[in-house]
């Protein structure tokens, strides 16, 4: 019997970008944020250049406010697969004076990771920035390209988009641009969990149910931490939850759920009636509050 | 899971928003917030229907001006099929837009509304479907409801777009008729009673009887990306070439010839990660080795040594023309055909294409914004290369502008 590879679309389409971005650029870098997205990536990323080593760097903006199971799990997984990781930290911007920690309810160091984000590009002169950004996830990002051309601002220019056709990747920028790769742009949140279940893939422990102490403001479930802004009549208790989306403490909700195990997970999200980002803070700021980031080198 | 591209075209007026949503809402692909926010905006604008166009106008600009501006990808899922849609828009960059859209479809929904029937933008639609070359035409007639679903109504429709089919030049493309209400959801995923007359499917049971990368066989295509040189001990000869198959499968044992420096070789292994593979179809992004140790970087495409395809320093294409700077002869530009690139010159401008089937235009003496036509070009070095109608793959290409680094045109050799 002869052995005939089945090829999943999704997987290969993210690999042929990931050996575009190799093969296109000098210096590119994965943006990893210890989420279920860019876990993925590491995975398509070693098979893309399998018996390779991944051939680039990975760089973490860490706010501080971080879950530290993401870190204690970010660190395990670059030990384990050798990876060269960088870490940048928003404090340091903070420090320096360059940014201004927010204050109040809704503060959070999510607007501050743009700055040091376009430091970190600056200083390690990466040309190709590479996330695990999904279309299905919001509308702004629904309009994003596979190869995302930024100024030296790092900014979008969502009206002047180049055309992307059939596998035709153009990476040619000018020195001071970068150019900003979504591999998994066509998945679906469900495509992300259904490849994580089939691949075995690790990921850190918030994503399964768990105890955590928590209250709950605008309807969204948030964590109890020094952290997270908490008025005093806003009560903490302690709740069964997991968490959909991973960004830091102060921008991301959990959802009661039960689901410890990836097959749960999986059907729960078969059935849920909510979308992923329905529990992100930042989301919530305005309609267009992802367009606006993204217009200012958010990635 | 399989997935299926498929392209729509269309203005609001057409139904086409109301179309997709109701593909989202019968498949339960809309989850309860998207569905509150389209609710909450319409009412917002003082619709008294649920204005679906709210949920893929990601931009200010779009939602402020009420029109699409940019190509917008949506995503729905059956039990048998992953769907992605480029719902491309009308207004103002109509064409490039549509080709764009048409350039990854496998299958291309065109509507037309039944009290308009087959209108110049149906023109439009259905040239650019031929000249991409998608395969499965679905022509939507939409409104059915306002019609009092009369049979005739589509039928006269029906022998309107088969005259206008009588001029493709795709002759293999398949193209279906569906009657359908999208507002009521008639025949868009489930068959209705109202029209007991129509014997077909339903737009999605349409759509799931499609195999997804059942592309016409052609001749294998396999462009290299990079080469896979791990400095490890155990791989140390180890010279992996890693790119994705275009057209039929490759084998281990296949007698495979280098473009363009014709040396000759034999497939040695398939990987994909850490398995071998004796096959690997098209669409796979794989890793080949070759028996002997020859020279193969970047840029090179691996055939099979019976298939190899014609190679000049001139080529001849339809260009559809995607930048605000006019293309005029003597300009120079960039080639990118599949993983290669080459200097070209333009030579010549022999048309403009009317892309309402209305002839052409030969005095052009260039291609502006959106414009369709034929155009020959000198090359820098010898390229390899397919006929379109031949090879998708093979007989395509991009235009980029060397000053301004923008994609400029795409391609169609023959």
């Amino acid at each position: 019997m002869s052995k005939i590879l089945k090829t999943n679309a999704l997987e290969s389409e993210a690999i042929y970008i990931f050996r575009e971005v190799v093969a296109q650029f000098e210096n590119p870098v994965l943006l990893f944020s210890g989420g279920k997205d860019s876990i993925t990536l590491v995975r398509l990323a070693q098979k893309a250049f399998y018996p390779g080593k991944i051939p680039f760097p990975l760089l973490h903006v860490d706010t501080g406010h971080n879950f530290p199971e993401t870190i204690e799990f970010r660190d395990k997984l670059v030990e384990e697969l050798g990876l060269n990781l960088i870490v940048r930290h928003v404090q340091d911007a903070i420090d320096e004076g360059k940014v201004t920690e927010e204050t109040g309810k809704y503060s959070s160091r999510n607007m501050l990771q743009t700055t040091t984000l376009l430091d970190a590009i600056e200083e390690f002169k990466f040309d190709a920035c590479i996330g695990g950004a999904r279309r299905d996830e919001e509308k702004a990002r629904a309009k994003e390209r596979i190869f995302s051309v930024r100024d030296d601002f790092g900014q979008w220019d969502e009206k002047n988009q180049r055309p992307e056709l059939f596998d035709l990747l153009n990476g040619k920028i000018e020195i001071g641009q970068n150019v900003r790769v979504f591999p998994i742009s066509n998945w679906t949140e469900l495509d992300v969990w259904s490849y994580i279940e089939q691949e075995q893939i690790e990921i850190p422990s918030i994503y399964f149910s768990h105890k955590r102490k928590t209250f709950v403001r605008d309807g969204l479930i948030w964590s109890a931490s020094k952290y997270v802004y908490r008025e005093e009549n806003e009560e903490v208790l302690e709740r069964i939850v997991r968490f959909r989306t991973v960004g830091d403490m102060t921008c991301t909700a959990a959802v009661e759920s039960e689901a410890d195990t990836i097959a749960r997970i999986v059907s729960e999200i078969k059935t849920s009636t909510i979308s992923e980002r329905g529990a992100r803070i930042d989301d919530k700021r305005s309609e267009a509050a992802m367009e606006k980031r993204k217009q200012q080198g958010y990635f | 899971m399989e997935v299926l591209k498929i392209a729509t075209a269309g203005s609001v007026d057409d139904g086409k928003s109301t179309l997709i949503g109701r593909l989202l809402y019968d498949t339960k692909s809309l989850t309860d917030d998207k569905l509150e926010a389209i609710e909450r905006n319409s009412k917002k604008k003082g619709y008294d229907y649920l204005d679906f166009s709210l949920a893929t106008d990601g931009l200010v600009a779009e939602r402020e001006q009420g029109i699409t501006i940019d190509v917008a990808h949506i995503y729905f899922s059956t039990k048998k099929k992953s769907y992605i849609i480029a719902d491309t828009p009308g207004h103002v960059e109509y064409t490039r837009n549509m080709v764009t859209g048409a350039s990854q479809a496998q299958a291309s929904i065109i509507l037309i509304d039944a009290r308009k029937g087959v209108i110049e933008q149906t023109y439009r639609h259905f040239f650019i479907n031929n000249l991409l070359r998608v395969k499965h035409v679905i022509v939507a007639v939409n409104k059915m409801d306002l019609v009092n679903y009369d049979q005739q109504v589509f039928e006269d429709i029906k022998a309107d777009f088969e005259k206008l089919n009588s001029q493709s030049s795709y002759e293999e493309q398949e193209v279906t008729f569906i009657p359908i209400s999208a507002l009521k959801g008639d025949n868009v995923a489930q068959k209705t009673d109202a029209m007991s007359w129509y014997t077909g499917d339903s737009v999605l049971d349409f759509l799931e009887t499609l195999k997804p990368e059942q592309e016409e066989l052609t001749a294998a295509r396999f462009p290299v990306q990079t080469v896979v040189r791990p400095k490890k001990d155990e791989f140390h000869d180890y010279r992996g070439y890693a790119g994705k198959i275009y057209g039929n499968s490759l084998k281990v044992g296949d007698a495979i010839t280098v473009l363009p420096s014709l040396t000759s070789s034999k497939i040695k292994s398939i990987e994909f990660f850490d398995e071998q593979y004796d096959e690997a179809v098209a669409g796979s992004s794989v890793t080949i080795t070759l028996e002997n140790d020859i020279n193969v970087t970047r840029g090179d495409i691996l055939v099979k040594s019976d298939e190899v395809p014609h190679s000049a320093k001139t080529l001849t294409a339809s260009v559809c023309w995607m930048d605000g700077k006019a293309l005029v002869p003597g300009a120079k530009y960039e080639i990118q055909h599949n993983t290669n690139r080459v200097l070209a010159k333009i030579d010549s401008i022999e048309n403009v294409i009317s892309t309402d089937y209305s002839g052409e235009d030969a005095s052009a003496t260039q291609l502006t914004l959106n414009e369709i036509g034929k155009v020959n070009f000198k090359l820098s070095k010898n390229l390899f290369y397919d006929n379109y109608a031949d090879n998708k793959a093979g007989g395509s290409f991009i235009l980029i502008d060397t000053q301004s680094n923008t994609t400029a045109g795409v391609g169609f050799i023959g």
